[in-house]
């Protein structure tokens, strides 16, 4: 079975400041990440602000254009669909969910207005009436009423309802991919898990794959299949989203479920913070280097590398290689270990 | 210590009034971190605002009073009521408003706001002591003097929650409010600014009052809790009771749609939303949406209950000691 979605070495870099001197920030760099496409799949992307993870939303959803490498989705490449023909055939494929729901939708147009035009442009509908029964019967599938919502303006829904409606509407088309970005940042507690549930539901019902872009790793956790961290534009680590969090590889994704203010079990009080606001970008080595309690001279001075610890858990950190560099260290290595479980793990990029 | 005497506030609208919090009745004692919880829209915002004196129009205190106990220089005790505590703003009683990107002067270093907020009640009339004294008080918070001389642009989110951290407790007050000290940081720097704030807190053996709407961070760092809902305070409590033994069905229903990394049980939101506090419905605001709801809970307020040490709650299943299961609604229908 081909995979659903392929992202192959994918960069994007923006350019800061003037227009000789300008300064080149890679916002996602080189990320590669494969998802199989057996089920429909929920993949988590984490990561603190600035780790690049709604610019790779962007890349996927074509609202940017990757600066190398490309994004290969259910077998075609986005780049065939071109920026204005094929536009709609690609919005059939993939949809967005942002957010922040009041923002999303017009205050000056009634909320049903969206569905129907969304059902009649993509195609779904031929006319008003085949729209409604489209309308309707997404609609049911998130929990709503059309009488409920008919000719209603966005501030007479409560946000959890207007996420619904967001949610509803990126069905029409039964797209095989929805990225949603911070779906849930927005919503209270008591109504989060409702939404989050939907996404569950929706993935079987609809046979339909999600992004879903967070910063929160428990409903990251409660909802994945796989889940992507990132950090500083790279991709750090990628796997199982239980494989994961229940056995962080990366020293970044440790400190990050370290982080999180649990219920059942409080903070060690004596651990010491590393410098964790040092703006400083390590150029040459692991950008992670400055912050990492693993960290050795080598860190500091060579790229990581991506190194496999099974058929789909990946970490781009040289701990779990035993701080060699480069391929040619990693074989010998691996010669004189040849019997050792270390030779599962092999060498990618 | 800081007393609610069954407050009430209001937002005075032209169409009416929201009333968001309303007959709030609890005590932060010292040296203690109290927690209030509650979703967007419950009053958590304005009951700081309230206990701040930071009152203006619309907004005005309908009913009830705030009492602050202090002692003064000379150990007197002085009591300090809603009209007046803003005399003692920064000495008394500070506030860390929520948002730190937005609450500094963009144009002033932050020297400069260290000295407009201060000056004015510190005794040392001279500058260079006065800022001798920031920059030993930001190294012992373990902040880089080298902040004073920067302007707010040019530090980090993070950066900034501490420097205005260190403003509101410089002056060593007894009461420290902090509205959502952490949204909009990230996880990791989430956790420094809470253990800052915690040490902080540990030092002065102060008050400490921290809204949130994240239960994650009361469970981690406050000592007691206060839910919120629809503007009442609905249960109040020791926080390990309030996370272990919880009362009222809303904070039941609160707790368990927590999801946990590790815990692959499935998870429910509480269905339905929140009444508009335009016109709050009568009896149990939360009636709409409890499971257990009865008759009674649509007629008559419910009670404040004490359902343990120190801790109460506000349930007519509570009434007759059934906490708040499904037998209190059999028991009444027999």
């Amino acid at each position: 079975m081909r995979p659903i979605l392929q992202i192959n070495d994918v960069s994007r870099t923006f350019k800061l400041g003037g227009m000789f001197f300008g300064k080149k920030i890679a916002a996602v760099d080189q990320v590669a990440i494969e998802l199989p496409g057996d089920k429909p799949q929920i993949m988590s992307i984490v990561g603190e602000s600035g780790s690049g993870k709604t610019t790779l939303a962007k890349l996927i959803l074509r609202l940017l254009d990757p600066s190398s490498g490309n994004i290969v989705l259910d077998g075609v490449p986005l780049s065939a669909y071109g920026k204005r023909e094929k536009r709609k055939e690609f919005l059939k494929k993939v949809q967005p969910i942002f957010q922040n729901p009041f923002t999303s939708f017009s205050a000056r147009k009634t909320v049903d207005t969206y569905l129907f035009e969304t059902a009649l442009n993509l195609d779904v509908a031929a006319n008003k009436k085949e729209a409604l029964a489209v309308v309707t019967d997404v609609l049911k599938s998130v929990g709503l009423e059309y009488a409920h919502i008919k000719g209603k303006y966005p501030n007479q829904f409560s946000g959890g309802e207007l996420q619904r409606i967001s949610i509803a509407r990126a069905l029409i088309p039964k797209p095989s991919l929805i990225v949603a970005d911070e779906p849930v940042a927005m919503i209270d507690a008591s109504l989060r898990m409702n939404i989050v549930n939907l996404f569950k539901k929706l993935k079987d019902e609809y046979n339909v794959n999600f992004i879903y872009i967070t910063h929160d790793l428990s409903t990251a956790y409660y909802v994945s299949d796989y889940i992507a961290t990132m950090y500083k534009g790279n991709l750090i680590e990628f796997g199982h989203a239980r494989n994961i969090l229940n056995n962080p590889s990366h020293p970044y994704t440790e400190l990050l479920l370290d982080s999180i203010p649990r219920v059942g079990k409080k903070w060690a009080e004596d651990v010491l913070q590393p410098d964790f606001e040092n703006k400083q970008e390590n150029e040459a080595g692991c950008k992670f280097a400055g912050r990492c309690p693993y960290a050795k001279e080598v860190c500091h001075s060579v790229q990581p590398y991506m190194v496999h610890l099974d058929a789909e858990h990946k970490v781009l950190c040289m701990k779990h290689n035993d701080y060699q560099t480069g391929n040619m260290a990693y074989v010998h290595h691996n010669k004189n270990h040849s019997d050792s479980k270390d030779n599962s793990r092999s060498i990618s990029g | 210590m800081l007393r609610l005497n069954q407050v009430s506030a209001q937002y005075n609208m032209l169409n009416g009034y929201v009333k968001a919090v309303d007959r709030v009745h609890f005590d932060v004692k010292k040296n203690e971190i109290f927690g209030i919880a509650g979703e967007s829209g419950c009053g958590k915002s304005t009951l700081l605002k309230v206990m701040y004196d930071l009152i203006s129009y619309p907004l005005e205190i309908s009913h009830g009073s705030v009492e602050i106990h202090s002692q003064d220089k000379n150990g007197q005790t002085r009591i300090h009521t809603n009209g007046n505590i803003h005399q003692s703003w920064w000495k008394v009683i500070s506030y860390v408003p929520q948002g730190a990107m937005h609450v500094m002067n963009p144009v002033a270093r932050i020297k400069d706001q260290f000295f407009d907020a201060i000056s004015k009640y510190h005794d040392k009339k001279d500058k260079k002591e006065l800022q001798a004294e920031i920059t030993r008080y930001l190294q012992e918070l373990e902040l880089p003097p080298e902040v004073l001389k920067a302007y707010p642009h040019q530090l980090s989110g993070g950066m900034r929650q501490r420097v205005l951290i260190a403003l509101a407790t410089f002056l060593h007050p007894d009461i420290v409010l902090a509205d959502e000290p952490t949204t909009a940081l990230d996880v990791v720097v989430q956790r420094g600014i809470l253990t800052m704030l915690s040490a902080v807190q540990k030092k002065m053996k102060n008050s400490m009052v921290i809204v949130s709407h994240d239960m994650g961070v009361h469970y981690q760092i406050t000592n007691r809790m206060g839910i919120m809902y629809a503007g009442q305070m609905i249960e109040v409590g020791p926080t390990e009771q309030i996370f272990n033994n919880p009362q009222h069905p809303y904070t039941k229903m609160l707790i368990h749609a927590l999801p946990k990394v590790g815990d692959n049980s499935q998870k429910e939101g509480i269905p339905g939303t929140p009444p508009s506090l335009r016109e709050p419905p009568k009896g149990c605001r939360f009636a709409a949406r409890c499971p257990h709801a009865m008759e009674l809970c649509r007629i008559s307020d419910p009670a404040r209950v004490t359902v343990g040490e120190d801790h109460y709650a506000s349930c007519h299943l509570l009434d007759y000691g059934i906490g708040g299961g499904n037998q209190g609604a059999a028991y009444l229908t027999n």
